[in-house]
């Protein structure tokens, strides 16, 4: 099929590539082939994603959902919006890695063959139509991710890292795959469109289907880091390199949430006239409003009282993931629109931020403080403005990135009745402002302790893409905001 | 045309400032200047077309910025913002020449914040559309912080952390509230295309129609209110002030008094005022009260300060309460004093900032104490800081009178708050003004030199005749001929304060009061 072939297209280039470079890296181990090789791969699926699109749009019409590979994958707008942010991602980490990894004397080309598997297994999860496929790409994900975790073998945090994320995440995934066996169970299908409509017409076994729906948002909630399976975010995030934790938390974030989105929209808010499904719908709406808020609440209250600015971040991620599944208790066309605006803003943003980090990081300076930071404004204006950028639109002050996703998250919710999840979220962004605003403080209003100094180079390359993307998201949001809306009609 | 100008000459500027090696002091001091008086230029063709006769918006320009919310760039001035555009316009000017001695390193990034900052408050007295006007509302908050936090004194990180959360929590429920009522009037009333509305105008429309349920309302009010009365900043919410205002620079107090909390008392008038009429009515009487606490408190508290610019500071929290007051009486009388008392509050107080800034410049101390006697060293500073120090006190004459004397009458005959108690103690306050401000005077100004410190003080220099001498101007013009300013502003008022009165009494049902009613209904009765 010529349109199967067009869908396939960009996972195709990636898998196909990832398993390419790994290849060739045994054959030459020229370093700078294979950093650059895999560049030009994510740049090349980035291109070709847009084909993709264009070429649905002319044939059928993007609207309806494409089904191919017998209805394993599916292909609509939204999941190839969250490709291009998935890729993107990749992108950024990709080109401020090899300097980072220099910086730390750990130079190996399995690195960014990770990053392209990761990418691969995220782009699975956004086009997955069956549970099995849904539950393949993010062990996929996990896997390259539990491995980048661990890639400063040498030091003990990066073995604490890799090991507490294996352990945890086997064991999430364990109940991700129980939840799915018992949802098959109640209904003798694993498709989601096939199930949505079962969920429908009420034929299942409702008790474990119940069972199955609670294990898989548990799978799930584990992945996003939500409360309370938070605790193993940011000791992940802190072991791990910094570039890497800055993509996990990010891509690896928000391709959790799309799983989420899945399992929302498909199984448990369809739109239904028997009460067993209406009654379940509004309970898990009211279990993930609670997960949602507590989860900004503990994230920030958290972060508040660090004094290692990568862990600061690691916590706040843990307060973003909370914010965006505020889309998801949603559950409207405004609450996906701004999940996809707001991850790509975060994507921006954070990642911009912890790269900012990694290029201050040296091979003895494991830990920067916020101590650290004093003075920083002085030395270098620039990158100092530029952390300020990021830290203000992390806070969701206008007119940057963070203020227009959080706006619209905000008037989904509302929108959705749920007022009271909303004040919350504004309770939490205010707590979140004082440390946010602490790290601008130390860095400008601070007389300079310790000489830190950022290492130019290509690692500028992405942080100046993510404060262009952080700026122009905040001040034309319209084009991204009917880039989604035109995709996901 | 104009109005664009002036909201954008600034941010022009501070682009281009950017741009320019951060050696070059005097280019950069210099061209900072030029840029806020060619704004002055400009915002003065922009009073000189404005018509005080058309209640609505004038120099309206819109453009969609945010299609789908419904969000755009709406811009226009009417009777309520002209005079606080202009008094932007004005005082930046005044307090860029101040800053050529008071701020001593990073110039660049300085008057790049400050044009940004003249930028962002501009913006905010001219946004008419929420999202746009909480844009701008935040955006003040950056420069401002920056300029606490990096040019303060002593305890300046403290006071840029306070202000910034203070201003902070007020404004994101003020977000929520947007945002609710912009779903409300978009989608359940209007049924827009994107279910959303943020234009003001529409909602203001909208809601003289369809009044929300006044459960809701007043939540909407008290969050609108929240914000504004923090800004103010309104009696047991101004905490901040006397920290921000005492450890800023010189220039960023003039801003801060002078400019600044004109936004809270503005977003009063606009928002709660406009577009919740009966909840206004309901609160009126409480917010008055704690206004005229305020009046008391801040003199009080003044009184007994030894540190000048704490002193002043701590008088704004008093004159400010006279703005609220005269506010939420709700009469013509009471908001046009309250308009005119914004603009004397920004002239006067700044001045003062800037006469403390003078001194603190040649001595590095704002001890009370430790001046005496400067009328014999300083003759024509001091006539210009006793001028100043008058039109604080209200000395008839003088812009002050004008203003507080029309926010008490407000007071004194409004229907809504319906007791002379609100005068009387709020008149106090006058007293009390009288009582600190020239008390400072006399002990800074007067007397023998107790200090052998103050006997080689320098008089002022041209540059700060420069500065001073306008602000001189227009507090005897304000003074002797308010009418030239109550102009712009009256039909304006009128239209409001009548369209606020129609509205609650259009919906009895909310007013739980039948005196109140009763009071109401007689006083437009005597109107007619």
């Amino acid at each position: 099929m010529i349109y199967e072939f067009y869908a396939l297209l960009p996972l195709a280039i990636l898998s196909f590539s990832s398993l390419l470079w790994l290849v060739i890296d045994g054959i030459w181990k020229n370093k700078s082939l294979n950093f650059w090789g895999t560049f030009a791969s994510l740049v090349i699926t980035f291109v070709s994603i847009f084909f993709s699109i264009q070429y649905f749009d002319l044939i059928t019409g993007i609207a309806r959902n494409q089904l191919v590979t017998k209805g394993f994958l599916s292909f609509n707008g939204f999941s190839y919006y969250f490709d291009l942010v998935f890729v993107f991602a990749g992108i950024l980490t990709l080109l401020s890695s090899r300097d980072y990894q220099r910086a730390k004397y750990i130079e190996l080309n399995e690195f960014y063959t990770l990053i392209l598997i990761a990418v691969f297994g995220m782009m699975i999860i956004s086009h997955s139509n069956n549970l099995l496929t849904l539950f393949l790409g993010i062990e996929t994900m996990s896997l390259s991710f539990y491995v980048l975790a661990g890639f400063f073998r040498k030091s003990n945090e990066g073995v604490e890292s890799a090991i507490k994320y294996f352990l945890l995440g086997a064991f999430a995934t364990g109940f991700l795959v129980y939840g799915i066996a018992f949802v098959y169970g109640a209904t003798k299908s694993l498709y989601l469109d096939e199930l949505s409509v079962l969920v429908q017409n009420g034929s299942f076994q409702k008790v474990y289907f119940t069972i199955g729906l609670v294990l898989v948002l548990i799978g799930l909630a584990f992945k996003i880091a939500a409360f309370p399976f938070h605790q193993w975010a940011a000791d992940v995030y802190t072991g791990s390199p910094t570039t890497v934790a800055g993509f996990m938390s990010t891509a690896g974030k928000a391709s959790a949430i799309f799983g989420l989105y899945l399992i929302a929209r498909y199984l448990i808010f369809p739109f239904s006239g028997i009460e067993f499904a209406k009654f379940t719908s509004s309970q898990v709406q009211l279990v993930v409003a609670i997960i949602s808020a507590l989860t900004m609440l503990v994230g920030n209250f958290i972060a508040l009282v660090q004094k290692n600015v990568k862990r600061m971040l690691a916590y706040s991620s843990i307060a973003h993931a909370g914010y965006l599944l505020m889309g998801i208790v949603a559950n409207n066309a405004e609450g996906w629109n701004a999940i996809g605006f707001y991850s790509l803003s975060y994507l921006f943003m954070q990642i911009g931020a912890f790269l900012v980090l990694s290029t201050i990081e040296t091979s003895e300076m494991n830990f920067v403080t916020m101590e650290d930071f004093s003075g920083f404004s002085k030395k270098h204006p620039f990158v100092a403005g530029t952390m300020s950028v990021f830290m203000l639109s992390l806070a969701g002050i206008p007119p940057f990135a963070g203020f227009f996703g959080k706006y619209l998250l905000f008037v989904s919710a509302i929108k959705a009745g749920y007022l009271w999840l909303t004040i919350i979220a504004v309770i939490a962004s205010i707590i979140s402002m004082y440390y946010y605003i602490g790290l601008i403080l130390y860095m400008y209003f601070k007389e300079p302790k310790l000489e830190i100094s950022p290492r130019f180079g290509l690692p500028f390359v992405s942080i100046v893409l993510c404060l262009a993307g952080t700026i122009i998201l905040g001040i034309v949001p319209q084009y991204i905001i009917d880039f989604t809306y035109y995709l996901i009609r | 045309m104009e109005l664009i100008l002036t909201l954008f000459i600034p941010l022009a500027g501070a682009i281009i400032l950017l741009f320019v090696n951060r050696e070059k002091h005097n280019f950069i001091k210099y061209f900072t200047l030029s840029v806020s008086l060619l704004t002055f230029i400009v915002s003065l063709f922009l009073l000189s077309k404005f018509d005080f006769n058309n209640t609505n918006f004038q120099f309206l320009t819109e453009a969609i910025w945010i299609e789908r919310l419904n969000a755009g760039f709406r811009v226009g001035v009417d009777g309520i913002s002209i005079l606080l555009v202009m008094l932007t316009t004005f005082i930046t000017p005044i307090t860029i020449l101040s800053s050529f001695s008071a701020i001593e390193k990073r110039n660049k990034e300085y008057y790049f914040l400050l044009l940004l900052l003249q930028f962002a408050i501009t913006g905010v007295f001219v946004a008419l559309d929420l999202f746009l006007f909480y844009i701008f509302w935040e955006l003040v908050l950056i420069p401002m912080y920056f300029i606490i936090g990096l040019w303060g004194g002593k305890n300046r990180i403290y006071s840029a952390v306070k202000f910034f959360i203070y201003t902070v929590v007020g404004s994101l429920f003020m977000l929520v509230a947007i945002i609710w009522l912009g779903l409300y009037v978009g989608g359940n009333i209007l049924h827009l295309p994107g279910g959303f509305t943020s234009n003001f105008m529409q909602i203001r429309e909208v809601l003289s129609q369809n009044p929300i349920s006044f459960d809701i309302e007043k939540w909407l009010f008290l969050a609108f209110a929240l914000s504004f009365c923090i800004k103010v900043p309104l009696f047991p919410l101004h905490t901040w002030l006397p920290d921000a205002h005492t450890e800023a620079p010189t220039p960023g107090s003039v801003i801060l008094a002078g400019i600044l909390l004109k936004l809270g008392t503005y977003g009063l008038i606009r928002f709660n005022i406009e577009l919740f009429p009966h909840s206004a009515y309901f609160y009126a009487p409480y917010i008055s009260i704690l206004a005229v606490i305020g009046i008391i408190y801040g003199a009080l508290v003044s009184a007994v300060q030894t540190d000048v610019k704490r002193l002043v500071a701590f008088s704004s929290v008093s004159h400010l309460g006279f703005v609220v007051l005269g506010i939420f009486s709700i009469t013509v009388e009471g908001m046009q004093g309250a308009i005119i008392q914004m603009v004397n509050h920004g002239l006067s107080t700044g001045m003062l900032f800037l006469a403390v800034g003078i001194l603190y410049e040649r001595r590095h101390t704002r001890e009370i104490a430790e001046y005496g006697g400067i009328a014999r060293v300083m003759p024509a500073f001091s006539v210009f800081f006793g001028i100043a120090m008058l039109a604080s006190v209200g000395l008839p004459g003088l812009n002050g009178f004008v203003g507080e004397f029309l926010c008490l009458l407000g007071a004194f005959k409004s229907p809504v708050l319906n007791s002379y108690l609100f005068t009387i103690f709020g008149a106090t306050g006058v007293i009390f003004a009288a009582v600190y401000l020239l008390t400072m005077f006399q002990k800074v100004v007067f007397g023998p030199i107790t200090n052998p410190h103050n006997h080689s003080l320098k008089d002022l220099n041209n540059r700060e005749w420069a500065y001073l001498v306008p602000i001189v101007i227009f507090i005897v013009w304000i003074g002797v001929y308010p009418k030239f300013f109550l102009n712009y502003s009256e039909k304006t008022v009128k239209s409001v304060v009548s369209k606020v009165h129609t509205q609650s009494l259009g919906n009895t049902s909310t007013l739980n009061n039948l005196n109140l009613l009763k009071n109401i209904e007689s006083n437009l009765g005597a109107k007619k």
